[in-house]
């Protein structure tokens, strides 16, 4: 299986030739699969939202390629603007960015700027308030009225809509409280199942990645630190924590059983799963 | 990138020109932007080049940086220097097609673009080597007289200076809306200027629905740290001239008068 | 409990929206008193009014029934604002809308040159006040250039300038990242303690709740619950229906306890969670279970 998303020595500098010069990418090398869903983590600065924007061609690698299935997105450059189609990416805040006068308008933006007919365009925009859960009514609302989060989901909603083959989301869940951040990350979640879509999921949140990435992207000072599933990264927990990021609170009191001398797995990183290995423990007591 | 623009920038520092008072800095300014259109003959206008050289010196500010300020306005010197080379009339140095290049037009032309480039240097200097708020805080002093005729200088003041501070977070701004409108097709770039003047409210709306919601916060905070207008206010910094203010005075004072007596010499 | 030593009280607090329906109250006859020097979280999802609450701490809303009174004054009174104000000082959620000036110490200047503070005591202040929050070596920065947390911590140093005896943050750490989340948290909890600063944090995130002294738990415009973390967690059914998470230990004792095992839902942290399943499991059948070195 070939990638749909692969970065070969990918490097930006940013201010080049000004004292406020500073290496963002250094030598970064993924590679994704069509279907996957990754977490990319890593702290402010770590060089996760420049590599986001290469992926989509609104930033230009100052050295390396940018691979979108199989084909250089720089190859032919009157074409960059196309692969922003394949490879939606969802900034953060999205709500800030709405400006039509309905919700459906904006939703059309993304999917009118394609150069699609009339009833393309409303079906398009349809699916997408669908998935992310927006109803009729609402879509003839003014994007003002509605709430916080149904803001929100309606900006993700006009990146969908250019039914992309790669959705990124930039912190999706930022300053959203636990019934918005639920709601948001279960709209994705289901929108991956149906349609089957690659999605990019950046956050700070280790729960969140684990509950959602089948594989994890760490990121750390312009590099790739580690790439693996949730497993093999939360049972690098010390790294993790020198690198300023913390593993999942349950995944701690794992760490610390197995410190005490229960003998458990400690990369465990769910509360399903911590509920079945205890119960696990005490059946092979008991027996 | 909109993130290059150095206007109202500062550059903190220590030297004597960051240390002199905002008030004498003002006036000094205005004074040398006077005299320079007073200036005629090139020894005058040697000796207000060798005026901002040396201010330029002590402030420790690099030549390039002051060009990097210069270059936003590049086009529109470039455009003044054509257009008067054009227009003098006089003697032809070079002709072409219709169009006839003069002698007096091209010094007329590097008078200009001289003045111009002068001009920017000096008051670039000004906001580079003066913080906004102490900047604000003497031209608040400066015309507090005018409190008298009911000019609200406080307000005006204080209104520039949150315009100041406000500048990088909107261009910031500015830059992300551009990006996450890119990333859903929008396009800045081509088409005629009135498909892209219509491009620009994907932009525009937001911005300015941002600076609404911006205004509304900072007004709340503002009130929360009990701010009731200019009345009954004091300040962090007490302006105060020194001796480097008696110096940087009495040797611009020479240099201007010079220029003057010379204008009036006709020299 | 004498009356000294109540800093905030809010007697009956009823608030209406004027744009929203005579039924629909943001604040509805809601009862709350907040001692000197506690650190105390109000805890709640958007819309359960916590924001509300928190603007009439400090007189930005006046109670539409009810009272609210700050050491003592009724927030109504409009003779008292300022006082109101400097003795109960705000933080917000979005640091670069509360950030007035260029230079750092500058902003921080701002309210006691607001207050005609003497120029020599405003910069004693401003020291002080940037040395409390971590930032002084930063006085000369413009904040534009600084990290969200370092923002968020001017922004308390602004606060902090006019000596209140409480600050109320109202969402302080939402827009930030973990680590700038961290900054402003060991901030605050070493001003309570240090200082004795009572603190009102308003948050969404129990994890910032579970590290202060007390926890108020808003829905619908009246409180839901009141007590020590460990009290109010406990309380899983009642969080859970209030579309409110518990931290992940809780919740995996919760379970636990469902199917059967014997472990007190009062384990928050990391160590007592561990500890509460281990003596669990031991008491079961002597410890056989567990590995030998």
């Amino acid at each position: 299986m070939s990638a749909i998303i692969k970065t070969e020595n990918l490097h930006h500098v940013y201010g080049a030739g000004t004292p406020f010069e500073r290496m963002a990418l250094n030598n970064v090398n993924i590679e994704i699969e069509r279907g996957e869903f990754i977490g990319l983590i890593g702290h402010t600065g770590s060089g996760k939202s420049t590599l986001i924007q290469h992926l989509n061609g609104l930033l230009k690698p100052s050295h390396g390629r940018v691979l979108f299935n199989g084909v250089d997105i720089w190859e032919n450059i009157k074409r960059v603007r196309e692969i922003r189609f394949k490879v939606g990416l969802v900034f953060q805040y999205p709500e800030h960015q709405l400006f039509e006068d309905t919700v459906y308008k904006d939703i059309a933006f993304g999917p009118s700027n394609m150069g699609f007919t009339k009833s393309e365009i409303d079906e398009r925009v349809r699916e997408a308030a669908e998935f992310v859960g927006i109803t009729d009514e609402q879509l003839s609302k003014s994007p003002f009225e509605l709430s916080g989060g149904q803001k929100r989901r309606a900006a993700i909603a006009g990146v969908i809509a250019m039914r992309p083959e790669v959705l990124i989301l930039d912190e999706p869940t930022a300053g959203l409280d636990p019934a918005g951040r639920e709601e948001i990350l279960s709209r994705i979640r289901g929108y991956h199942e149906k349609l089957n879509t690659t999605v990019i999921l950046v956050t700070h949140s280790m729960e969140e990645i684990a509950k959602n990435a089948s594989r994890i992207i760490v990121m750390e000072d312009a590099k790739v630190r580690m790439t693996g599933t949730a497993k093999d990264i939360f049972s690098h927990a010390d790294e993790l924590e020198s690198m300023g990021l913390a593993v999942p609170q349950i995944t701690q009191v794992f760490l610390r059983l197995r410190n005490m001398g229960l003998d458990v797995d400690p990369s465990v990183y769910t509360i399903d799963q911590a509920e079945r290995e205890i119960m696990e423990v005490r059946r092979k007591y008991d027996a | 990138m909109l993130k290059d623009i150095t206007l109202g920038q500062y550059f903190p520092g220590t030297t004597s020109i960051h240390r002199m008072d905002p008030r004498m800095k003002l006036i000094l300014t205005t004074a040398y932007i006077v005299v320079l259109f007073v200036a005629k003959g090139i020894l005058s206008y040697m000796l207000l080049l060798a005026w901002l050289l040396t201010t330029v010196r002590l402030s420790r500010i690099k030549i390039s940086v002051i060009f990097r300020g210069v270059r936003p306005l590049l086009f529109i010197i470039s455009l003044t220097a054509l257009l008067n080379m054009l227009y003098t009339p006089g003697r032809p140095a070079l002709e072409f097609w219709i169009l006839t290049i003069t002698y007096e037009g091209i010094f007329v032309a590097i008078k200009m673009v001289s003045r111009i480039i002068m001009l920017i240097t000096g008051t670039l200097l000004l906001t580079y080597t003066t913080s906004p708020i102490v900047l604000t805080d003497g031209l608040e002093q400066l015309l507090n007289p005018l409190k008298k005729l009911r000019v609200p200088v406080h307000e005006l003041a204080m209104m520039m200076s949150i315009a100041l501070r406000f500048i990088p977070t909107l261009i910031e701004e500015a830059d992300k809306i551009i990006n996450a409108q890119k990333a859903r097709g929008a396009d800045f770039e081509t088409g005629s200027i009135f498909k892209r003047a219509k491009a620009l409210i994907p932009l525009l709306v937001p911005l300015f629905i941002s600076a609404f919601r911006r205004a509304d916060e900072l007004a709340i905070a503002m009130e929360c740290r009990c701010y009731r207008g200019g009345e009954g206010r004091t300040s962090l910094r007490q302006l105060k001239y020194s001796s480097i203010d008696l110096k940087a005075m009495l040797f611009s004072v020479i240099v201007f008068t010079a220029v003057i007596v010379l204008r009036v010499l006709g020299i | 409990m004498g009356a000294s030593e109540i800093i905030l009280q809010g007697k009956d607090l009823s608030y209406r929206y004027e744009s929203s329906p005579e039924s629909d109250l943001a604040l509805d006859g809601l009862n709350i008193t907040v001692k000197r020097g506690e650190l105390l979280a109000v805890l709640g999802h958007n819309g359960s009014g916590k924001s509300t609450l928190a603007k009439h701490f400090n007189a930005i809303l006046l109670p539409t029934g009810g009272a609210m009174y700050v050491a003592g004054m009724d927030t109504s009174d409009e003779d008292m604002l300022y006082l109101v104000r400097q003795t109960v000082g705000m933080v917000f959620q979005n640091p670069d809308n509360q950030i007035v000036a260029n230079v750092v110490e500058e902003d921080v200047a701002f309210a006691p040159e607001n207050l005609g503070v003497e120029t020599h005591e405003i910069r004693k202040r401003v020291d002080d006040a940037l040395k409390a929050v971590g930032m002084y070596e930063y006085r000369e920065h413009a904040p534009h250039r600084l990290s969200g947390g370092q923002k968020q911590r001017v922004a308390i140093a602004g606060v902090i300038a006019m000596m209140p005896e409480c600050i109320v943050l109202d969402e302080p750490t939402a827009m930030l990242d973990p680590v700038g989340r961290n900054e402003v948290l060991k901030t605050i909890k070493k001003l309570n303690s240090e200082r004795g600063i009572t603190i009102v944090l308003i948050t969404h995130h129990m994890e910032e709740a579970a590290i202060c002294d007390r926890v108020v738990v808003m829905e619908s415009g009246r409180i839901a619950a009141d007590g020590t973390p460990k009290e109010v967690f406990a309380k899983v059914e009642l969080m859970k229906s209030i579309d409110l998470a518990v931290p992940q230990t809780i919740e995996l004792i919760y379970r636990l306890r469902k199917r059967g095992l014997d472990i007190p839902l009062d384990a928050l942290s990391v160590e007592e969670c561990a500890e509460a399943i281990m003596s669990s499991l031991s008491t079961v059948g002597g410890g056989s279970h567990v590995r030998n070195y």
